[in-house]
């Protein structure tokens, strides 16, 4: 229990401060490979130093939502943080967060984020929250039924649970269930945290923007908390599928303080190496024309339903 | 080999096989789609060697390299030079587009495993559970044949729906004799052979394989 809830510290402080690094990798890693030099990987947290020096400031004529909006992300990017199985299995949250709670609190946060940039009433916010809408109506209910496919082998929504029984029995992962579940999660967390072929994290391009349109009004620390919430949401979606999957050397009921400590560090291996393979495969892609995204989620949702299918239909 | 091992290589073999139908829907280049098709003819091949390795039985295993040399050697074969022929590279406007016709392929294969469950329920062994997967790839197979406009996209189609009744065979009863399989694959390779002899006709009468365009009176 004790060793649990140091987990769940361990993992929220892993994820606030390691995020930002985590970008600032995958920056640099395809700055190198398209033959630049590049920043270096601190520079996403110089830039929020940077930002949040600056003095706040809101857009005229915008009201709560717009000002609500950027602590509403982090706030729920933060909790997620403490409940998913990232360091430990035996998170002392577990028992109130399963699967659809976490599913429902990162909605919460896209929505926020969405009403914050309607609420500014300028074009590009509208255009961007209307596309953000688009792609979480698919991309929602896919984590959901991907994530379910693999609850169905265990008996239980709680994630804590569906970690602990794939550490229990790894080759379990090699099944149609599980891989086609693996595909369908690794598309849309592509999508939802706004990488390309979906969405170009470094345009400000008015015809392809998603992310970027909707926190186009937002400055100083403000900007800071959204950029921080969407390292933050990024690191937890790749956590979250390493754990899944690859649950080696994450810290179950039982263990010690010294394991508890090398989770983390294989943790962050591993969600480093997830970002480095999703950086250098961005640079060989093109983003995809827009009309063509709710194609590419369908199928990932399809995926996943045959994913729930065949779990339920083979075993 | 293992029970355990047994039920999850053939559920391999079958997740193999539902997963390259359902990208032969999703993709519109015509090599992937030839490509993806060939794929599923060693997934099929996989899934005969199992369960004939299963029953010890060396002509089942022998009839699924056979079924595996002719759909994952000959007939992509055939295909792709009908492709390099024609030089025409995508499927273009099918007439659902693909992100419906991916979520058609949802209902399709709920469908299926709601219409297969009283065949599993005559005899619930681990091959005929997987029995539905091969319903859906019929079904999908179908689906592609009916909504496509290139000629060798809706022959894809069709060599899917056959794929799907040898692995609804191979699953449900414990082998097919030598001599129906046999009639059955080189019913499928006469079928593509004519295929492809009237694809090159329709090009050299019409300059493309648009099916669509056959349907009016030109003078």
């Amino acid at each position: 229990m004790v060793t649990g809830a140091l987990g769940t510290g361990l993992q929220v402080i892993a994820v606030a401060l390691g995020s930002p690094l985590l970008v600032g990798v995958m920056r640099q890693v395809r700055a190198r490979l398209e033959g630049r030099a590049g920043p270096g990987i601190g520079q996403p947290w110089r830039d929020l130093r940077k930002l949040l020096r600056k003095e706040p400031i809101a857009a005229h004529g915008t009201g709560w939502p717009f000002r609500a909006a950027p602590l509403l992300v982090a706030g729920t990017a933060l909790v997620v943080a403490a409940v998913v199985p990232l360091v430990t299995t035996v998170s002392p949250l577990d028992g109130v967060a399963d699967l659809f709670a976490v599913t429902a609190l990162l909605a919460l946060g896209s929505v926020a984020l969405a009403l914050g940039a309607l609420d500014t009433g300028t074009a590009f916010g509208g255009m961007g929250a209307s596309r953000e809408m688009a792609v979480l109506a698919l991309v929602e209910p896919t984590i959901l039924v991907s994530v379910f496919a693999l609850s169905i082998r265990v008996g239980s929504t709680s994630l804590g649970q569906i970690v602990t029984a794939t550490v229990e029995d790894p080759l379990a992962v090699v099944s149609p269930a599980s891989v086609l579940a693996a595909v369908a999660l690794a598309i849309v967390t592509i999508a939802e945290t706004g990488r390309i072929p979906v969405d170009n994290p470094a345009t400000h391009l008015e015809l392809t923007m998603i992310h970027e349109a909707m926190v186009l009004e937002y400055a100083g620390p403000d900007l800071a908390l959204v950029e921080w919430a969407s390292a933050m949401r990024l690191s937890i979606f790749l956590g979250l599928l390493s754990s899944l999957f690859f649950p080696v050397g994450i810290a179950t009921a039982g263990a010690g303080v010294l394991a508890v400590l090398l989770s983390v560090l294989v943790l962050v291996g591993k969600v480093a190496i997830l970002g480095v393979l999703l950086a250098a495969g961005e640079v060989f892609m093109a983003k995809l024309r827009l009309f063509r995204v709710p194609e590419l989620l369908a199928g990932s949702f399809l995926l996943a339903l045959l994913a729930v299918a065949a779990s339920f239909f083979l075993a | 080999m293992t029970d355990a091992t047994f039920v999850q290589l053939l559920d391999l073999a079958c997740g193999a096989f539902l997963l390259t139908a359902v990208l032969v829907l999703w993709r519109r280049e015509l090599a992937a789609i030839v490509w993806l098709f060939a794929l599923q003819g060693i997934a099929l091949t996989a899934l005969i060697v199992v369960l004939g390795a299963r029953q010890g039985d060396v002509e089942l295993i022998l009839i699924g390299l056979g079924v595996g040399a002719l759909r994952a050697g000959l007939l992509p074969y055939l295909m792709r030079r009908a492709l390099v022929a024609g030089g025409g590279g995508r499927e273009t406007q099918p007439l659902v587009n693909v992100a419906t016709s991916l979520l058609v392929a949802a209902v399709l294969a709920m469908l299926a495993y709601a219409l297969s469950q009283p065949l599993v329920r005559l005899s619930p062994t681990p091959a005929t559970q997987a029995v539905p997967v091969a319903l859906t790839v019929l079904l999908i197979g179908f689906f592609l044949l009916v909504t496509r406009r290139r000629a060798l996209s809706q022959l894809v189609g069709f060599l899917l729906m056959d794929n799907a009744i040898t692995a609804a065979a191979f699953l449900t009863t414990s082998g097919v004799p030598l001599v129906v399989e046999l009639g059955i694959s080189l019913d499928v390779l006469l079928a593509v052979l004519v295929l492809q002899v009237l694809t090159t006709r329709m090009r050299a009468a019409f300059g493309g394989t648009d099916l669509d365009e056959l349907r009016e009176l030109h003078d």
